[in-house]
């Protein structure tokens, strides 16, 4: 058992931040990188990136959206319970390099992971950029802490509600399409998606290289099911154990949209079921 | 059957010569040979698999014989049969009175009529002449007992085990059947080397428990292995009684000693040398790193398994679905090796939790890798990522260790279609298209490359899926996968095969016929065709010398691996094989552990 000795609720509840004491795996995880977590008897195996460790304290926190059930119990648990079963490190860290500037552009809950990536980046000696973007200000997590990492941050809403008006590809547009734009050595995008796909249409553009950071389906996240295949420069690859970070030019954005809506019935039924059971 | 009375044998003087018979081609079998003035009469025998000729003498107590073998006295031989129409002497229902060995049954005329003799294949018993019929002891013929099963058409939808298991009257008349011989073949065929003959000989006194524990003096997990293991390739096929007939049901035999021990609550610990306080790390809690932890446990060792997954087990919970193997016996064959002391870390994915400097920094003193061959292999045709295609290994993890078959009082999900197409023909195929059916798939196809004797699965496997309706589609391999506009799989293309010469596995090649092209409807596609070597444990043991294929190269029988300290056996060193020879492993591995580990504490004192 794993308990939490910290929750907060951000972004108006709908993002929920929980510290669980695991000192093994916050000893070894490094940014990036994800354990997979099962509250409790009955519940599923799913994958959440760490957005922070704490080796002093050995807890590792995650930050996660409430999107359905699973994430919703989750979001349910109190300071002094305990999940079931944790498992990580997952996946493999990048090689943080010192390689110039870095963009990292993160939306909705991708802005932890995204943090986390930074930290890792800076540490390298990179000059970070951070352009963080939601649907309204209420939604937005993490901007000091951005703000503190970053040498320049933008932040976009969708609805115009705070920083500047659009969307995280607008921001990047202004940035590389002012007059004496400085180079960009390296993009990475943590988000949705749709998020995600668009960056990389726009980075392709201007040839910068992408990173992303992909959140297909898991069940065991140790190279044991092929759940999380995804197709990169026409290759599949397993996103759990060579993964979850690809170059974004390569990946086949529309396949794994697709297959992550595979389970998008079952999910609801789940869900419905879990509140009428209550 | 008639037999010579003693008084009448007593009648026959000392070395009067019969003429002998065989009782199938009432051939005469008697020789003359001039150069001695001797008859003689001639049988083949086969002794360690050589088949050789045996003249003996046809003389009443004349105790001489002749073989291009040189046999020492006790030797059992496997068969004696005619040299004419080579048909098997050996009768199942006879041996000899003296020592209990097979015997085998010749003719004789005595006042003109054909009596039938009995020769015991013991050499120094009766070998050299003609025993007597009061000292043989004839049992009646039984046929194999049947193992009762749930009904084809009521199991297909639930997840109940198909097999119910020999009662307590069909064991015993099944271990009768057992001939208890002197030089047990069956013993052999057994990965483990089980003491069969033993067992059998226990279950035959009602002593169950017994039984069972002779059993684990040479594998801990009985109730398992006498499901899944492959009998009739192992110890069945060597049973002195295939040769005639059919063998003795040793795995049902098992099976039940193994249950009724459980449900009798007669579950004994072994005793165990006292702790030495030496620590063995084994990683990965499948068939083999179970064994091995089981046998260093009552070795004295301090026992550490970790798992990655969430329940130990491997394979024995992810991958045979319950119909074939019961979870709660898995349950409580772990919860033996607990008893017995050892520790079970779950959750821990070794290779990143731990990498091999950690566990030598832990205190352990050795470390078995047995992770298993867990990463699946998919065909790398066109449209293999399609919605609704899943690999053997996450259809049965989200059925098995997930329970998805309980969605929604369950979390996971379980994948669903109406006309399921598994490609692959071995028993985790099977396995797959019969959770399908039990799922509610109206049609469920396996779809095979070669012929049915190539199939890999059990005979019984395939026998069972067969009366539950699951439909053969051979000689076809898939192509290329079809879907729809919204990414699903809808039809899979396939061509037609012929089967070549044989390839490097021996099996002949399956070739393309060119232009046979057609297609099969699907909903659901299981890619059934293999597993290899996960990596993800190397990232923690990057020095580890591995074959092409990926899997560890030990550098001895017994598994040691190139880095000093570290073992490895099971499916990491073979790739894909069964639950018996990933435990013959670990047997093996645990002596020249415990060997290393003696010699090395002798060195440090």
């Amino acid at each position: 058992m794993y308990p939490i000795i910290d929750r907060q609720e951000l972004a108006k509840g709908n993002m929920v931040l929980i510290t669980v004491e695991a000192p093994q795996i916050a000893r070894k995880i490094k940014p990036g990188q994800f354990v997979v977590l099962r509250i409790n008897e009955t519940g599923e195996r799913i994958p959440l990136t760490v957005a922070y460790k704490d080796l002093s304290h050995g807890t590792i926190t995650i930050i996660f959206m409430v999107i359905g059930k699973s994430t919703a119990l989750l979001g349910s648990l109190k300071v002094g319970d305990a999940i079931k079963d944790l498992v990580g490190p997952l996946g493999i860290t990048e090689e943080f390099t010192k390689l110039g500037t870095v963009v990292g552009i993160g939306g909705g809950s991708g802005i932890a992971v995204l943090h986390h990536l930074l930290q890792g980046y800076g540490a390298a000696g990179n000059k970070l950029v951070g352009i963080i973007g939601a649907r309204e200000r209420d939604l937005l997590i993490l901007e000091d802490e951005m703000k503190n990492l970053c040498q320049q941050l933008i932040v976009a809403t969708d609805d115009g509600s705070y920083g500047m008006h659009g969307l995280v590809t607008d921001a990047l547009k202004t940035l590389v399409e002012r007059d004496n734009p400085e180079p960009i050595d390296l993009v990475i995008a943590v988000g949705p998606l749709v998020m995600m796909r668009a960056v990389c249409q726009q980075t392709k553009l201007y040839n910068i290289k992408t990173l992303v950071s992909l959140n297909p389906v898991m069940v065991d996240a140790t190279g044991m099911c092929g759940a999380c295949r995804v197709s990169v420069g026409g290759r599949t690859r397993f996103a759990c154990v060579e993964g979850p970070h690809f170059d974004g030019h390569q990946v086949d954005f529309d396949e794994l949209i697709q297959r992550n809506n595979t389970y998008g019935r079952d999910e609801k039924t789940s869900l419905l079921f879990s509140i009428r059971a209550k | 059957m008639s037999e010579l009375k003693k008084d009448q044998l007593e009648k026959i003087a000392p070395g009067t010569e019969f003429t002998i018979y065989c009782p199938h081609c009432h051939q005469g079998l008697n020789l003359y040979e001039p150069k001695s003035n001797k008859t003689w009469f001639r049988l083949n025998i086969t002794f360690r698999g050589r088949k050789e000729e045996l003249f003996l003498s046809p003389k009443v107590d004349a105790f001489e014989q002749r073989s291009s073998l040189e046999l020492a006295e006790g030797q059992v031989v496997e068969d004696m049969s005619c040299p004419l129409c080579q048909t098997s002497l050996i009768e199942s229902e006879a041996h000899c009175g003296e020592c209990d060995s097979p015997a085998a049954k010749i003719m004789i005329t005595v006042h003109s009529r054909l009596i039938p003799f009995y020769i015991c294949t013991k050499a120094g018993c009766h070998w050299h002449g003609i025993s007597r019929a009061d000292e043989l002891r004839i049992t009646p013929k039984v046929a194999r007992q049947r193992v009762p099963e749930q009904d084809a058409l009521l199991r297909i939808r639930n997840f109940q085990e198909v097999p119910y298991g020999f009662t307590r009257e069909t064991a015993l008349i099944e271990a009768h059947r057992c001939l208890n011989c002197k030089d047990p073949k069956c013993r052999l065929g057994c990965p483990v080397d089980i003491d069969i003959p033993g067992f059998i000989g226990l279950i035959k006194q009602e002593k169950f428990a017994e039984a069972a524990q002779r059993i684990k003096e040479k594998n801990a997990l009985p109730a398992i292995c006498g499901r899944v293991c492959p009998q009739e390739d192992q110890c069945e096929k060597n049973c002195i009684l295939a040769l005639k007939e059919t063998p003795v049901a040793i795995g049902s035999l098992e099976r039940f000693a193994a249950d009724m021990e459980r449900e009798t609550q007669s579950v004994v610990i072994p005793r165990k040398a006292p702790a030495n306080g030496i620590k063995i790390a084994v990683v990965g809690s499948g068939p083999a790193g179970l064994t091995l932890a089981a046998d260093m446990v009552v070795k004295g060792y301090s026992v550490t398994l970790y798992e990655a997954l969430h329940k130990p087990g491997g394979v024995l919970v992810y991958g045979i679905p319950e119909f074939r193997l019961p979870k709660a016996i898995v349950d409580s064959e772990i919860n033996y090796l607990r008893r017995m002391g050892v520790k079970i870390e779950v959750n821990s994915l070794i290779g990143r939790l731990f990498d091999l400097n950690d566990l030598w920094e832990m205190g352990y003193n050795a470390i078995y890798l047995a992770v298993g061959a867990g990463l699946p292999v998919f065909m790398s045709i066109p449209g293999e990522n399609l919605c609704n295609i899943y690999s053997a290994n996450e259809y049965l993890t989200r059925l098995n260790l997930m329970k998805a078959y309980a969605f929604p009082d369950y979390d996971t999900p379980a994948p669903k279609g109406r006309q399921v197409v598994v490609v692959g023909a071995g028993n985790v195929a099977m396995d797959c298209a019969r959770t399908a059916l039990r799922m509610g798939s109206r049609e469920a196809t396996i779809v095979y490359r070669r012929s049915r004797s190539e199939m890999p699965a059990r005979l019984e496997e395939i026998h069972h899926a067969e009366e539950e309706g699951i439909k053969f589609r051979l000689m076809t391999n898939p192509v290329r996968f079809i879907g729809d506009d919204q990414r699903w799989v809808r039809q899979i293309e396939c061509v037609q095969m012929k089967l070549g010469e044989p390839d490097s596995s021996g099996r002949p090649r399956p070739i393309p016929i060119a232009g046979s092209n057609f297609l099969i409807d699907t909903d659901l596609v299981i890619v059934a065709v293999g597993a290899g070597p996960n990596p993800v444990v190397f990232s923690g043991f990057s020095e580890i010398e591995r074959n092409q294929k990926g899997y560890i190269k030990p550098q001895t029988p017994a598994g040691r691996t190139n880095l000093p300290g570290v073992w490895a056996g099971g499916d990491i060193v073979t790739g894909s094989a069964t639950v018996i020879s990933a435990m013959g492993m670990a047997r093996l591995a645990a002596d020249d552990m415990h060997k290393y580990l003696n010699e090395k504490q002798d060195h440090w004192i």
